[in-house]
């Protein structure tokens, strides 16, 4: 369905700080896949979603949907088909905004905006209906403005916002990182129940490898912008958390003790 | 104050309100610092004149005046979003070139509009004295104003360029196109201040290419002096509050150029002054009220 090939993106190219984030990466995403993505901080799992979504240029490679070619996209124009779902809780959603008002938004993502009501009195109904599938007692809630809400509220809020219409691609990046164990189980639940359900292509960043096996169908490990691992199906099945601690030792040799990240 | 000061005053904020719901929209809504409107407000002025001159009718001059504000907002967006120049010196360069486009425009500095009709003599006709019907006249185009910009943000529309001034990533990621928000956000802030321009000019009775310095910081003081006193709990009270802000700022003034100490008196030229210490004040005294508080 989405094809990545032969793509390379710098930060700050030509200066002493350059930095190569994705280094020669070719993917292909099949229509219904769960990818589980993993790797080291700074490995460029962040910098994917990001080329994946449009927010930066790659120098070269190609970005292709459905056979076009979708490389020079803008963000706004990519977003048509793609659900997104931030590490920092507070960059999914307006906090000035009531929770009705954001939800109408991201109900129109990839549609016309013009001299309508913004947010209808069926609008409302439906965000009801939608709200109460997160159980966190919202939909009495709906004028409330967001920025009253919790960092995991608004995680899961933004993760609902992101499915409403339905996405081609849906990206989460590590969305439950920055929450207590506690919202961050519960958003992962969540988070199955709505990819399973619409069976929706899916990349999910998690540093946790136990999550990272469990979900999904499939799973990749980046390394220095580098895909060095991609298992699926059976393979994926079998994988244990020692496989893939055994792939980094390969990989990172001496550094394994300080990198605590990934055992937990 | 005498009666005819604070009928005076009320005059000028109502009339000014409009140029204040117009910088509200850019520093507020899109979180836009625009220096544009220095520009713009003559520029609505000199239109409106120059098209009354040429045998137009006073309410449609407004709207080509209206329609040239939105124009030098739109490029101000445009050298933003597209060139990629920082908000404050895009506009300062608009701001900049709209001075000598107003001497074009107007032939010369200034164009007077004694002897012709204006969108006040059909009310003046009726018998209405002066004093009344200026008011009378505003508050109807600044309640007209009011009501346009509330329905406008509630609108699909308007609420993502709430967004916009909110959360750029957040409806980038919902499918919008944000430099076009922000060209037609700051187009349209600058066609309301080019309207009070021209309303102005109509008023007064002639267009001048220096009467818009000083815009920019009489519009952020009254649209901070109005959340200050009337609030900003909801979107419609914020807005509501820009032109009460701009009525409370305008008798401030009226008030302080009447003050005598001793031989001492302020001259309308201390004005720019007295609207930069006043704008000082009000960013601060949340700041110093919070210290105060503590303690
Ligand atoms: N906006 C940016 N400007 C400059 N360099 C960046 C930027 N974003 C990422 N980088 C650099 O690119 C590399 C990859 O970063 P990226 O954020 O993709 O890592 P990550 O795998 O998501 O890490 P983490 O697990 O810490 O979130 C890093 O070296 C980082 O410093
Ligand atoms: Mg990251």
């Amino acid at each position: 369905m989405l094809e990545l090939s032969g793509l390379t993106l710098y930060f700050h190219k030509g200066s002493i700080n350059e930095v190569r984030a994705l280094s020669d990466v070719n993917l292909t995403i099949h229509e219904g896949d769960f990818i589980t993505v993993i790797g080291s901080n700074g490995a460029g799992k962040s910098t994917l979603l990001s080329a994946l979504a449009g927010s930066y240029a790659p120098h070269s490679g190609s970005v292709t949907m459905r056979g076009q070619d979708i490389t020079r996209w803008p963000e706004h124009k990519r977003a048509r088909f793609m659900g997104r779902v931030f590490q920092d809780p507070l960059r999914g959603t307006c906090a000035s905004l009531s929770i009705a008002q954001n939800m109408a938004l991201a109900l129109r993502r990839g549609k016309w905006r013009g001299l309508t009501r913004g947010v209808t009195a069926a609008d409302r109904r439906l965000f009801a209906a939608e709200v109460k599938k997160i159980g966190l007692g919202l939909e009495s809630r709906l004028d409330d403005r967001i920025g009253l809400l919790s960092g995991g509220q608004r995680q899961a809020l933004t993760l609902l916002m992101a499915t409403m219409v339905r996405p081609d691609l849906l990206l989460l990046d590590e969305h439950t990182a920055a929450l207590d164990p506690k919202t961050a189980n519960q958003t992962l639940l969540l988070t199955e129940h709505l990819v399973t359900s619409q069976s929706l292509t899916t990349l999910m960043v998690t540093h946790n490898m136990n999550q990272a096996i469990k979900l999904g169908n499939r799973l990749i490990m980046l390394h220095q912008g580098e895909i060095i691992l991609d298992v699926a199906g059976k393979a994926k099945e079998e994988l244990t958390v020692n496989d893939l601690l055994a792939q980094f030792y390969k990989v990172k040799g001496e550094e394994f003790s300080s990198d605590k990240m990934l055992l937990t | 104050m005498t009666f005819f000061a604070l009928m005076g005053a009320l005059e000028q904020g109502l009339v000014y309100g409009i140029m204040v719901l117009g910088v509200y929209l850019t520093f507020r809504i899109l979180d836009f610092p625009d220096l544009t409107v220095d520009g713009s407000l003559p520029l609505g002025a000199a239109v409106s004149a120059v098209c009354i001159t040429q045998g137009m009718h006073p309410a449609l001059s407004l709207l080509a005046a209206m329609a040239a504000g939105f124009l030098a907002g739109a490029l101000t967006g445009l050298l933003n979003t597209k060139l990629g120049i920082l908000h404050l010196l895009a506009s300062i360069l608009t701001m900049t070139a709209l001075y000598s486009v107003n001497i074009r425009i107007m032939g010369g500095p200034n164009v007077s509009l004694l002897g012709v009709d204006t969108v006040l003599d059909p009310l003046m006709r009726t018998g209405l004295p002066g004093y009344y019907a200026s008011p009378l006249l505003f508050a109807v185009l600044a309640a007209a104003v009011i009501l346009a910009l509330i329905w406008f943000l509630y609108t699909e529309m308007g609420q993502a360029m709430l967004a916009t001034g909110d959360n750029r990533q957040m409806i980038t990621s919902q499918g919008v196109d944000t430099h076009k928000v922000i060209i037609l956000g700051v187009g349209l802030s600058n066609a309301l201040v080019a309207l009070a321009g021209g309303l102005i000019a109509q008023n007064q009775g002639a267009a001048d290419v220096n009467m818009g310095v000083g815009t920019i910081v009489a519009g952020l003081a009254s649209v901070i002096v109005g959340e200050t006193v009337f609030g900003n709990r909801s979107l419609p009270r914020a807005v509501v509050a820009a032109v009460v802000g701009s009525i409370i700022y305008r008798v401030a003034i009226a008030l302080a150029l009447g003050l005598k100490i001793g031989s001492f008196s302020f001259t309308p030229s201390d004005l720019n002054l007295i609207t930069a210490l006043l704008v000082v004040v009000a960013l601060t005294a949340p700041r110093l009220k919070k210290r105060f508080g503590k303690c």
